[in-house]
């Protein structure tokens, strides 16, 4: 393993060899003393700055043994943007399976009365001691319009308590449980509870959150699989075989890039009958959004099969006899995996981006499906948003999680190469 | 050249005709055939036509023929600029659809070249002075640019314009020019509203241009030639620009021809949002309403205007860059 880098002309710095990366962000390469499989290409460089600690050959031998994901994982770990977007992804995962625990009102329970209600934060402290309360919120029935109008009553407090019951739901849908992170006590959450405020319809926005966020997280996910199963197919057969097949899919990618493509699955998110139901929309959606980001994934695979195919252990394989799929998952695709790997996550972001986009508009998701998209509809009209702020909050998440996925592919591509 | 050129011409052509086929696919799509969705749309307004009107709508539109004679009436019929009618509005498409294309490419436009005109020399400076303060901010605003999907931005700029400075930043005209007939203070109207709506269109194209443009630059600059240049005592700004700039610029370049077609996709959300006087709306609406010959129509004019920008702006860089022109 070492013996490539020796081999190699010196390897230039690699902030210069990487396109588009967070570069300027991301720690320097060659300043890490823990990391020695860095600092070992850079021997060749004219001589280790003063201060630089000198390698010990137990330090050269654990990179020469180390296995190409070791040595990923360790270029991946100093790259502290790529870290934070990986624990910011498993975070958001982390919500897509508690869903329910973390939500603590029902989020269908709506109340037309207590539409609009603004965000109130938790009190921590009363009195100087540790006690999580809210204030409670007294409706009155206003003499002119009567309509129950809602006002915050700091003299009523309302303690929060933890691991509280709620309604019922089901861990990983089996074990029936009733337990959520927080909830009031000897109350129901659904009328005091508002942490992010309430919708139009009085319906709890955190807990819709939550919920939208296992919607659209699951459907980015699902959607970046079908587009790397049907880029990997054509990438592959374009990538391997060539020749005609290979024109005709790169034509096919060519021609997906040069049109606009968002008014086309608007179209075919418009076909779909008003009749079906939440999970069909679901699938099709899925499938429509999968359709967006497959190009991309088999360019990735085609530019790392083209590469290999002349390599001298493919000539080698084909040679002994090896089977085409033996040479193919055995030979090529674990020498690219982490390719793969890197662009897949980099493909997530315009997947969310998509379904989001889509259920804004209304052609994706419907209500009662409850999506990022779908809860973004209710801040369309910009005087309902310039008098209750709140219903544009279902933005942070998305723009949070497209930033993780960014600088997460970003690292992971970085690393997908060690040897480099 | 010559080969180059027709070979791109012919790509154009098969590419328009790749859209065609896609925008009459969403034509078939629901259930039903056009005239069904346009009777019960007549008969939701409260009129209605005849059997004898129907099936010579039918004829007219050659629905009770094979699938490929029908596609064949249709592109005839657009080739002829006869784009049916608008089922909602009981009006020619071409007259909906009035300026509202010709605006779309506007904006798109306006979009593209401020992409150019402001991730170029960004891009440049971030590559010759990297790690400094300013590369640092234009990497972060890079980060949010690429990361704020192109609608969520319009959404958050229409709130703080609202909030802060009680202006409705939205739209392409002022009030008073709306149904004005075009004259030059139309145009300079649309021309101050320009600004607004392709900052938020292009941010994310400016966003990559700009690490693109920066990572190609930052390789150039570390080549010997580079240093020769310098250790021949050839100026900073000649150093830079005599060569390597140019060098840099042609991946960047090569990416314009996908610039445009993802600018005119997300026109079509931002102008809802932004309430531009574009295809966006008419075309969501007509997909709400299932009046799938206007969206067929729009999606068809949208894609192939599409490629002819794309076209020019290939034939330009041919024009500008030698190299191309000798490449093949």
């Amino acid at each position: 393993m070492q013996r490539q880098d020796l081999d190699a002309p010196a390897p230039a710095p690699r902030i210069g060899t990487v396109s588009p990366t967070p570069h300027s962000l991301e720690p320097e390469e060659t300043s890490g003393p823990t990391a020695p499989f860095v600092t070992a290409p850079g021997a060749l460089a004219p001589g280790p700055a003063p201060g630089e600690p000198i390698l010990t050959t137990e330090a050269e031998e654990r990179v020469a043994v180390a296995t190409q994901w070791q040595l990923m994982w360790r270029r991946f770990r100093k790259h502290r943007l790529a870290m934070l977007g990986a624990i910011t992804v498993i975070l958001f995962y982390a919500i897509v399976v508690l869903a329910e625990f973390l939500a603590y009102a029902n989020p269908e329970a709506s109340d037309a009365n207590r539409g609009l209600i603004a965000p109130q934060g938790i009190q921590w402290l009363h009195d100087g001691q540790f006690l999580p309360h809210i204030y409670a919120l007294v409706g009155e029935r206003d003499p002119q319009t009567f309509k129950r109008v809602y006002t915050v009553d700091p003299t009523q407090i309302v303690p929060v308590t933890f691991f509280a019951t709620g309604f019922d739901w089901k861990l990983f849908g089996i074990i029936p449980t009733n337990r959520h992170l927080i909830g009031v006590e000897g109350g129901n959450p659904e009328e005091t509870l508002f942490l992010l405020g309430t919708d139009l319809e009085g319906r709890d926005m955190w807990s819709r959150v939550m919920y939208a966020t296992r919607t659209s997280l699951t459907i980015g996910l699902i959607a970046v699989v079908v587009s790397l199963v049907l880029g990997v197919i054509l990438g592959g057969i374009s990538g391997f075989y060539g020749g005609f097949a290979d024109t005709v899919i790169q034509r096919l990618i060519e021609i997906l890039r040069s049109i606009p493509t968002i008014p086309l699955w608007m179209g075919l998110a418009a076909a779909m009958p008003k009749t079906w139901s939440i999970t069909q929309v679901y699938f099709t959606i899925t499938i429509i959004i999968s359709l967006i980001g497959w190009t991309e994934l088999a360019r990735v695979v085609r530019g790392r099969f083209l590469s290999l195919r002349e390599e001298d252990f493919v000539t080698a394989a084909d040679l002994v006899g090896a089977r085409q799929s033996r040479i193919i998952f055995v030979h090529m695709v674990p020498l690219f995996l982490s390719h793969i790997i890197a662009a897949t996550t980099l493909a997530l972001p315009a997947m969310i981006i998509s379904e989001t986009a889509l259920s804004f508009l209304g052609l994706g998701l419907r209500p009662p499906a409850i999506s990022w998209g779908v809860l973004l509809q209710q801040a369309q009209n910009v005087q309902t948003v310039a008098l209750s702020p709140w219903l544009l909050l279902p933005a942070l998440p998305v723009i949070l999680v497209i930033l993780a996925f960014n600088f997460l592919g970003d690292g992971l591509r970085d690393a997908a190469d060690p040897y480099s | 050249m010559l080969s180059y050129l027709i070979r791109r011409v012919l790509f154009a052509l098969f590419t328009c005709w790749a859209i065609s086929v896609l925008a009459f696919i969403i034509i078939q799509l629901p259930p039903g055939d056009f005239v069904d969705a346009y009777i019960s749309n007549l008969s939701a307004s409260g009129s209605g036509i005849s059997a004898d009107q129907a099936e010579q709508l039918r004829a007219e539109y050659a629905l009770d023929q094979p699938i490929w004679v029908q596609y064949a009436r249709w592109m005839r019929l657009m080739a002829q600029g006869d784009l049916g009618m608008a089922m909602e509005w009981q009006r020619p498409v071409t007259e909906v659809i009035g300026d509202r294309l010709w605006l779309t490419m506007v904006v798109s436009f306006a979009a593209v070249v401020l992409t150019w005109i402001v991730a170029l020399p960004i891009g440049i400076y971030s590559a010759v002075r990297p790690y400094s303060p300013l590369d640092y901010l234009f990497t972060l605003l890079g980060f949010l640019g690429l990361a704020i999907p192109s609608f969520l931005l319009g959404l958050l700029v229409l709130y703080f314009g609202f909030v802060y400075f009680n202006a409705n930043i939205g739209g392409l005209f002022s009030p008073e020019y709306i149904d004005a007939p075009w004259s030059w203070a139309k145009l300079w109207d649309m021309m101050k509203h320009l600004p607004v709506p392709a900052v938020i269109l292009g941010i994310a194209s400016m966003a990559q241009a700009i690490r693109i443009m920066r990572a190609n630059l930052l390789d150039e600059l570390r080549k010997p030639y580079v240093v020769t240049a310098r250790a021949k005592g050839l100026s900073e700004w000649r150093a830079i620009w005599k060569y390597p700039v140019r060098v840099a610029l042609n991946p960047f370049a090569s990416t314009i021809g996908y610039t445009l077609p993802y600018v005119v996709s997300g026109s079509i959300i931002v102008s809802l949002v932004l309430g531009l006087p574009t295809v966006g709306p008419l075309l969501l609406r007509s997909l709400i309403a299932q009046d799938m010959f206007l969206a067929g129509a729009i999606v068809l004019l949208l894609g192939v205007l599409t490629v002819i920008g794309t076209l020019v702006s290939d034939l330009l860089l041919m024009w500008i860059d030698p190299r191309i022109r000798v490449e093949d």
